[in-house]
């Protein structure tokens, strides 16, 4: 196995058969995927805040109605 | 409309960064794409590019469930948009998560419009759902296209098949 991450290569202008390449990553291509790793785990971490945060809402306006004095079935009917 | 297979791809052992399809023929209407995949670390999402564009040219937004909560986002364009869901290393083993990402007029010199469904897959709460859509601001005809991992790689068996849509 080699230790340097590969890219799988189809050139479709190619016949059947001859269209595959696997090629080692080149350093530079190494750099821009850190690069886009770094972003995509900054991207992915707004999404996650954002998850948690629509749940603490739903969680919060579950409460406030079972405070109210509604059965839990009726939150449920109203809210799922 | 006739959907012809153009390739079909199976990452082999010791898993790939990417995969990228280039001299696409320009004889079809749309592309579309069908993937079956797995990453080897913790990356529940692997990206795309087209033309090798690594520019902020691409808008996304996606609705997507996580097994107990969904959620909405509209992003500021990304140079890495979301392609579609794929399981990771924690996640039942041997098991691939499927879905289609869809390229309509991929010929054409105007902007594209790229749309996603995929689904992971895993013996507990936590496997997603992702329903997405990309604006690609490139009005270039779409030669090649890229689908790669920012982290970890496409595990052993993952697929991915190009089609034609005419």
């Amino acid at each position: 196995m080699s230790e340097t991450p590969v890219k799988i290569v189809v050139d479709l202008s190619k016949p059947k058969g001859q269209r595959e390449s696997i090629i080692e990553l080149t350093s530079a291509e190494l750099t821009e995927r850190e690069e886009m790793r770094i972003e995509s785990e900054a991207s992915q971490a707004a999404q996650d805040k954002s998850e948690k945060a629509t749940a603490a809402k739903k969680l919060s306006g579950r409460n406030k109605l079972l405070a109210l004095g509604l059965t839990e079935a009726e939150v449920t009917a109203l809210v799922g | 409309m006739t959907m012809t297979l153009i390739e079909t791809i199976t990452v082999g052992s010791g898993g790939a960064a990417s995969i990228e399809f280039t001299g696409i023929p320009q004889d079809g209407k749309d592309l579309q794409v069908l993937v079956s995949a797995r990453n080897t670390s913790t990356s529940t999402i692997f990206r795309f590019t087209l033309n090798n564009d690594t520019a902020s040219n691409y808008t996304p937004l996606f609705l997507r469930g996580n097994g107990s909560t969904a959620s909405s986002s509209v992003f500021a364009p990304l140079n890495n948009p979301f392609a579609l869901e794929q399981t990771i290393d924690s996640y039942t083993a041997n098991t691939f998560a499927n879905g289609n990402l869809y390229v309509s007029n991929y010929a054409s010199s105007v902007s594209k419009s790229i749309s996603g469904d995929s689904v992971s897959e895993n013996n507990a709460t936590a496997a997603f759902q992702l329903l997405n859509t990309t604006q690609y601001s490139g009005t270039s005809p779409i030669t090649s296209m890229q689908l790669f991992q920012t982290s970890g790689l496409f595990a052993e068996h993952s697929t991915a098949s190009l089609y034609s849509i005419s």
